[in-house]
């Protein structure tokens, strides 16, 4: 391998830990939102829950953001492809996470029950529903998605919005959702105290059940999907576009696992952070739960990425252009830029957010939210 | 090819969404830094009034960030879900900055003002100034590296077409960052910002200050705003210059067109103050003229001339006909990468390519292109000139008047008669919108005036847009407009309602009430919740 695919493998696996970085910390904080209305029952305890991620999901968000940048400036075909293709399901996200930072920021500013009800929903909803589509989306790569090139790059998607509702990309939604909810109880179980508490808790237990068992379901699932190999490359770390390649479908999306035993270890990792989470919740260890949660979406999101290398958004209708590690990418000089940055400011990220965790670190009092101005 | 009324769709659908977002981008700009100051103020003072200055402005402060971040994230997707080719054509040069701006900046100022708002209690006084000035200074460098990714559609620099990829690649990463567009630019940008933040704090102030009510606190927010603000107007103005001063040389076309400049004229030119531009006539119906000022104010001297209209749209008829064959070389290598009679001919006409693609638009082959077509598409290389005329003009008139505005305050203020003058209280306050609609025009200036292109001379808007369907763009286009509508209304409200409100009366304010968490409490589970593994 030269610098280039060194460099296009390094941003595959860096693509991949800023998704896990997405999925555990906004998945958190969306999971709190997707299920505000049930661990609350009255306004104060809803507002216990917001602000117990209150001073961390403006933060935390960014991962999202970084996610999409991530992808502009490290594949840049996947980027262009991939949210024009799933357009419909883009603007869902969208549309649901824009009412996230004004629920957040709005909802108690004014004492009127209807007015903080429309906005409890609408946090329950821009929780809810971006996970749903950051799993399908997921889930989709494994169909593959219809879409094909012109000689100059213009990318056409042939699919509908439906067809990305497909009963695969449903079930990863609802595991992507079930795990962000665990990990939004056991949020809600470190911040608060009484019958949140005690809801949270039991909430958390289901939701990772439910997790466990789709996660599971999914693994067969998958070995039933035919794969995609690719047959012939201009070459590995050489300039290309997706025309210059020739791919078949047939066998498994396993394949990667029987090659390397070793990638076992990511589904792996996945069931024991769900069940340990489950169990943690049990006996309420929030903290340990919580940290076994983020080992459980490294787990999944480890064991998709694993089963699609080398391809990244494989086409259904034209498989030759499917999209790969090796043709999407940028060029040899942004991914080196983009690496040192990478290097230098994520260890900087992870420090600081680390810090403001620790700063503000402790329970959150039904009388503290009343009394402070600030609260959410 | 792409529908036009796609693209159409397309261009209104990212105007309406950006210069939506750009109502609350400026504010956040400016009032992280006024923030920082009052509690700078306070740190090194001690004087309690400065604290409650800075609470009081950062609940605004909230208010207007929460909806500058929430359609940010409509901006950082739109390029994916509506300029698809835009996308993967630039990609490898737009993105990075991008990305950086996460990494960098906006990761920095969305943890710090987190602790901002909820650290009062937690964090000691220095700290928390840290934190304020992470939350300004993230807020900058964030505006810095959009701006350089601004700056490369503005002036692509180091960056060069790769017939093999059928995408552009970088070739410096020092050139990007560096190009003199997106350094003035983000001068420029900031600094409007700063303004628009020093005229927000001081109308509201005035505000006050007519009703008498928060008498200490609106005097000194008074102060501080009109300081800052005739500073930030200064450099609003000279970097604006600086910035005419690189367009003329990068964007010949954006230039002539915010100056009306329809025929070449020997040096020194005149300065059209106001005109009536008719681009399908080629002229300006009327003109206010001045003589020998537009040759000082865009080339520094009185010999210097710019070129006008009719001398781009003759540049650009030569530079399409040189751009043809370079677009057929590159069909040629689509089919085959090792065509090496396609390579050179490619690599003799590549410096035009895009205006290749211009034509494309009417001559979808272009083996067959006429010469009207390539007239048409000449005509098309100049921006619509009365709106970007007009922008510019709207825009500098409202940042003189804002200078005129803040050097009186100022007078009057330092003298500490400022109360007593309410003539111009009562201008501070109807001052507020003007920074907003300036910012507004700066915006029109600035990306209508690169039309027809997405990347100046590179590629052509009209090609730059995704494959979608008009049903879908417009789809889209209500759902942003309803949703966008709503929430407006609703910042509005708040907005006006906090600020009729106004801080906490009796001097504590906030510092007097119950700790909004425990400060140290025992705690039933492990010390570390997550993420603090690394502490310690």
């Amino acid at each position: 391998m030269n610098t280039f695919a060194i460099a296009q493998v390094i941003w595959w696996v860096l693509l991949g830990v800023l998704l896990m970085g997405l999925a555990v910390m906004v998945g958190m904080d969306m999971g709190v939102g997707a299920i505000l209305r049930y661990v609350g029952r009255t306004d104060t305890e809803r507002r216990v829950a917001l602000n117990i991620i209150g001073p961390h999901w403006d933060g935390n968000q960014v991962w999202f953001i970084l996610g999409g940048g991530a992808i502009f400036a490290a594949f840049p075909l996947i980027y262009a492809t991939a949210f024009s293709g799933f357009y419909v399901v883009m603007l869902l996200l969208l549309w649901t996470m824009i009412m996230r930072p004004i629920g957040f920021e709005y909802r108690s500013r004014i004492d009127n029950p209807a007015w903080r009800n429309v906005w409890d929903w609408a946090l329950v909803v821009s929780g809810a529903v971006p996970m749903i589509v950051f799993g399908a989306a997921f889930g989709n790569l494994f169909h593959g998605v219809p879409f094909h090139f012109d000689w100059d790059m213009t990318s056409y998607y042939t699919g509908s919005f439906l067809s990305l509702l497909n009963p695969f990309a449903v079930m990863a939604g609802v595991l992507s959702l079930s795990l962000s909810a665990m990990m939004g109880s056991l949020t809600v179980m470190s911040g608060a105290e009484g019958a949140p508490y005690q809801r949270a808790r039991a909430l958390a237990q289901i939701a990772g059940l439910v997790a466990i068992a789709l996660f599971a379901i999914g693994g067969f699932w998958v070995h039933a999907l035919p794969g995609y190999q690719l047959l012939s490359v201009p070459g590995l770390g050489v300039p290309q576009t997706p025309l210059q390649q020739t791919v078949g479908v047939g066998g498994s999306w396993l394949q990667n696992f029987g090659t390397h035993p070793l990638l076992w270890l990511a589904p792996l990792l996945g069931f024991t952070g769900m069940l340990g989470a489950v169990f943690a919740a049990r006996a309420g260890r929030s903290h340990l739960g919580w940290w076994l949660g983020a080992g459980a979406w490294i787990g999944v999101i480890g064991s998709a990425g694993a089963a699609l290398f080398p391809f990244m958004l494989p086409s259904s209708s034209d498989p030759s252009m499917s999209l790969t590690v090796w043709n999407s990418s940028s060029s040899e000089l942004t991914l080196l830029w983009m690496i040192g940055f990478a290097a230098v400011f994520v260890p900087l990220i992870l420090w600081y957010t680390s810090w403001a965790f620790w700063v503000m670190r402790g329970k959150v009092t039904e009388d503290a939210v009343v009394h402070d101005e600030h609260a959410y | 090819m792409i529908n036009g009324t796609v693209v159409d769709l397309s261009r209104i659908q990212f105007a309406a969404t950006a210069l939506y977002h750009f109502l609350f981008v400026p504010l956040t700009l400016g009032l992280s830094f006024l923030l920082a100051a009052m509690e700078t103020v306070y740190v090194t003072t001690g004087k309690p009034i400065y604290k409650q200055m800075a609470m009081f402005w950062s609940r605004l402060f909230m208010i207007n960030f929460a909806l500058g971040v929430a359609t940010g994230l409509t901006m950082e997707f739109q390029f994916g879900t509506n300029w698809s080719f835009y996308s993967s054509f630039v990609g490898d040069i737009f993105g990075a900055p991008l990305a950086i701006e996460g990494l960098m900046a906006f990761f920095m100022e969305s943890t710090f003002v987190g602790l901002m708002v909820f650290g009062w209690q937690r964090l000691s006084k220095g700290q928390h100034l840290a934190v304020t000035w992470l939350v300004a200074l993230g807020s900058n460098l964030s505006a810095l590296w959009i701006l350089v990714a601004n700056g490369f559609m503005q002036n692509p620099k180091g960056a060069a077409f790769d017939p093999i990829t059928m995408r552009m690649h970088l070739t410096s990463f020092q050139q990007l960052i560096f190009s003199p567009d997106a350094q003035s630019k983000f001068v420029h940008t900031s600094i409007a910002g700063y303004v628009t933040g020093a005229v927000f704090v001081a109308g509201v102030s005035a505000f006050y200050m007519l009703r008498k009510r928060h008498m200490d606190l609106a005097k000194r927010s008074f102060r501080i705003a009109v300081l800052f603000g005739v500073l930030a107007t200064i450099g609003v103005v000279t970097l604006g210059d600086a910035l005419g001063f690189v367009d003329a040389k990068a964007q010949p076309t954006k230039l002539a067109a915010m100056e009306g400049l329809w025929r070449s004229e020997p040096a020194p030119m005149p300065f059209n103050v106001i005109a009536i531009p008719e681009q399908s006539e080629q002229r300006n119906i009327d003109a206010v003229q001045v003589p020998a000022v537009l040759s000082l104010l865009v080339t520094h001297s009185l010999t210097g001339t710019v070129p006008a209209i009719d001398t781009l749209e003759k540049r650009a008829e030569q530079r399409i006909e040189n751009g043809i064959p370079a677009v057929e070389a590159l069909k040629a290598l689509s089919h085959d990468p090792q065509d090496a009679s396609a390579m050179a001919q490619f690599d003799a006409h590549k410096a035009d390519l895009g205006y290749g693609f211009l034509v494309q638009r009417y001559a979808p082959h272009l083996s067959e292109v006429t010469p009207s077509e390539i007239q048409k598409a000449a005509k098309d290389s100049i921006p619509p000139v009365a709106a970007v005329f007009w922008s510019f003009r709207a825009m500098v008139g409202m940042g003189l008047l804002m200078l005129a505005f803040f050097v009186l305050a100022t007078l009057y203020s330092l003298r500490d008669r400022i109360q007593k003058k309410t003539w111009i209280l009562k201008v501070a306050v109807w001052m507020i919108p003007v920074p907003f609609l300036a910012d507004e025009a700066g915006w029109l200036v600035a990306e209508l005036g690169r039309q027809p292109w997405t990347v100046y001379g590179v590629l052509p808007t009209w090609m730059s847009a995704s494959t979608h369907s008009v049903g879908y763009m417009a789809f889209s286009l209500i759902g942003f407009v309803a949703l966008y509508s709503v929430f407006i209304a609703v910042e509005m409200y708040l907005m006006v309602r906090a600020i009729r409100l106004g801080p906490p009366e009796h001097g504590g304010g906030d510092a007097e009430r119950p700790l909004s968490r425990p400060t140290l409490a025992p705690r039933p589970v492990p010390a570390a919740p997550y993420g603090t593994k690394l502490e310690g």
